[in-house]
């Protein structure tokens, strides 16, 4: 989907696999350079979603970031070796 | 609580410059942004990760950029980075969340300077891993570099689109093929604006430069009319009038609207449809000021006009969030913002234009099995059946369906649900009651409740 043009200074863990990434980049620019374009299933039907809008209005990009759930992966930025997984079922406060 | 004379919400250039322009006046200011940094969408990154090079499409524009981020580093307002506003109580007092923390302050003058969100275009299969805005794409490139990898394409309209794949050719990306949507006839109908439009001719130079960049590219520009997006797990192929084509990932725009995600939220802050922008915005007067006291808008997010009307109607509301401070007379601001106006309006002038060559496309052509609401995933027919059974607007479809009671609460879907449904009943959009949306507008945590307390 989307290739980087510039270089990369670190890792982050998703679903424990490591990816390059760049500090300060948006998470979701990190996942979607790596190749991971479903970053969530929804919960009313299960189809995977990827992000959408890269500007915090659809949600579409929610992940569990450091254990916690329905963080906005376009808004949170990337630091070295940050841990990251795939937001599954249901989301709201938890 | 925490007071503050002059709160402003986002740093877009219409938050940036009203900043600048309340310093000079003695306010002092506090600037929020969910953003990590100064820009907005249209300055993104400009100085870190987007240095457009010399001439290259959009350098003139972060140029200015940057001289406006430099400025308000040097203006001496506080500004908090990564922290999201979700309320605006009734004393004008804003909570936020930052870190995982909810904070409160409560404001003299309340300036809110949200900014545009892309209008969706919805089509068939758009909720797909692969489909996602010509404006998101543009971000990624903004903030982290990324450019469009195998069979890219885009579709929609606008000069957002056309931008895009101008940059996108300029750093040695490659696009499959532009899929125009827009309706037939469009230089026809913007015509009889084209004078007025010249007045500012930098505006379509620049466009029909783009335009030009792409042709010599040999990017195929082709005509459609309708698309539909397919795959399973992600998008693999699109389908236009007719053609099927392997795709991995397809770019939608149909302009920009405000984002009324805030001003809608509070408790007598009215709003009109806006025809010519398909959308919601505030009802505002020349400074700004809302229906509410203390309350103003200013930027994309009052109405689009672009990067530099944005700037100039932020600096005009500062002006009269300092009348209203007591820091200037009212003679003294008249003085200060009548040139402003002029530019402003002298900026604005190449609207009318834009408007008619690219009217937002019509929702009575959406399909059936089309999603509207992608949170709650509810189809554009479910909605006219809804209608049909009686729901007169987005705020009474509530009791029918999810549609707009999702974390996004509308501000994605609430334009397109409200041109369906107004589209199916035989009214115009602006006849229906626009969607309300309520505080918190984002979902928050437990733990950013109790910190508040
Ligand atoms: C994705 C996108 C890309 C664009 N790219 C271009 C471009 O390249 N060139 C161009 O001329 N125009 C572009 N535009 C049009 C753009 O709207 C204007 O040019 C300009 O950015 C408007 O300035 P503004 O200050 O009104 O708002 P913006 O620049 O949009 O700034 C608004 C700011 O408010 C913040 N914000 C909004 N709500 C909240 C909240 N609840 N809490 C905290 N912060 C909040 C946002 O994070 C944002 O930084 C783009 C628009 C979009 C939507
Ligand atoms: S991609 Fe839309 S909120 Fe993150």
């Amino acid at each position: 989907m989307f290739r980087r043009s510039g270089p990369t200074d670190c890792t982050i863990l998703w679903e424990g696999r490591a990816l390059p990434a760049r500090a300060g980049e948006p998470l979701a620019a990190a996942l979607l350079a790596a190749g991971v374009v479903a970053f969530r299933e929804t919960p009313v039907s299960g189809a995977p979603r990827g992000p959408f809008c890269l500007m915090g209005a659809c949600f579409d990009c929610l992940v569990e970031v450091e254990g916690v759930p329905n963080r906005q992966a376009c808004l949170v930025p990337v630091t070295p070796g940050m841990r990251a997984g795939p937001q599954r079922g249901a989301r709201g406060a938890p | 609580m925490r007071e503050v004379a002059l709160l402003i919400l986002g740093a877009g250039p219409a938050g940036l410059a009203a900043a600048i322009e309340a310093r000079a006046r003695g306010l002092e200011v506090l600037l929020l942004d969910e953003n990590h940094g100064p820009g907005g969408q249209v300055h993104r990154a400009v100085g870190g990760s987007y240095t457009p090079a010399r001439g290259s499409p959009g350098a003139d524009q972060a140029r200015e950029g940057l001289r406006l981020i430099e400025a308000f580093r040097a203006c001496g307002a506080e500004a908090r980075f990564g922290a999201s506003l979700w309320a605006v109580e009734e004393d004008r007092s804003v909570i936020w969340s930052e870190g995982g923390v909810a904070r409160r302050a409560r404001a003299g003058v309340l300036l809110l300077c949200p900014g545009a969100i892309e209008r969706p275009l919805p089509i068939p299969g758009w909720t797909l891993p692969g489909v996602m805005g010509v404006g998101a794409a543009q971000t990624l490139l903004k903030s982290a570099g990324l450019l469009p990898e195998g069979r890219a394409w885009l579709a929609g309209q606008g000069p957002l689109l056309w931008l895009y794949a101008a940059q996108v050719l300029a750093r040695g990306g490659r696009i499959a093929g532009i899929l125009d949507l827009s309706p037939p006839g469009g230089w026809r109908r913007a015509a009889r604006h084209l004078p007025a439009a010249l007045t500012a001719p930098g505006y379509l130079l620049r466009g029909l430069g783009w335009m030009a960049r792409l042709r010599r590219a040999g990017v195929p520009v082709i005509r459609a009319r309708a698309l539909a997006a397919e795959g399973g797990e992600r998008l693999t192929h699109i389908v236009f009038d007719g053609r099927r084509e392997a795709a991995d990932l397809l770019l939608l725009h149909d302009g920009v609207a405000p984002n009324t995600q805030i001003t809608r939220a509070i408790q007598g802050c009215a709003h009109v449809w806006d025809e010519a922008q398909a959308s919601l915005r505030p009802v505002l007067d020349p400074w700004g000021r809302t229906s509410r006291p203390g309350i103003l808008v200013a930027g994309d997010g009052a109405g689009i006009g672009g990067a530099r009307a944005a700037a100039l109607s932020g600096r005009i509301a500062a002006l009269e969030a300092a009348r209203q401070l007591g820091a200037l007379t009212e003679e003294q601001r008249d003085a200060l913002a009548g040139p402003l106006l002029l530019r402003r309006a002298a900026e604005l002038a190449p609207r009318p234009f834009l408007d008619a060559l690219f009217p937002p496309l019509p929702a009575a052509r959406i399909p059936d099995g089309t999603i509207l609401c992608r949170c709650e995933e509810v189809t554009a027919g479910r909605v006219r059946a809804a209608t049909a059974l009686g729901a007169q607007g987005p705020n009474q479809l509530k009791a029918y369906l999810r549609a707009g009671m999702g974390p996004c609460q509308g501000r994605v879907c609430g334009p397109a649900v409200q041109a369906v449904m107004a589209a199916a009943r035989g009214v115009p959009p602006g006849a229906l009651e626009g969607l309300r949306t309520r505080f918190p507008t984002r979902p928050v945590t437990v733990g950013e409740l109790a910190s508040l307390a």
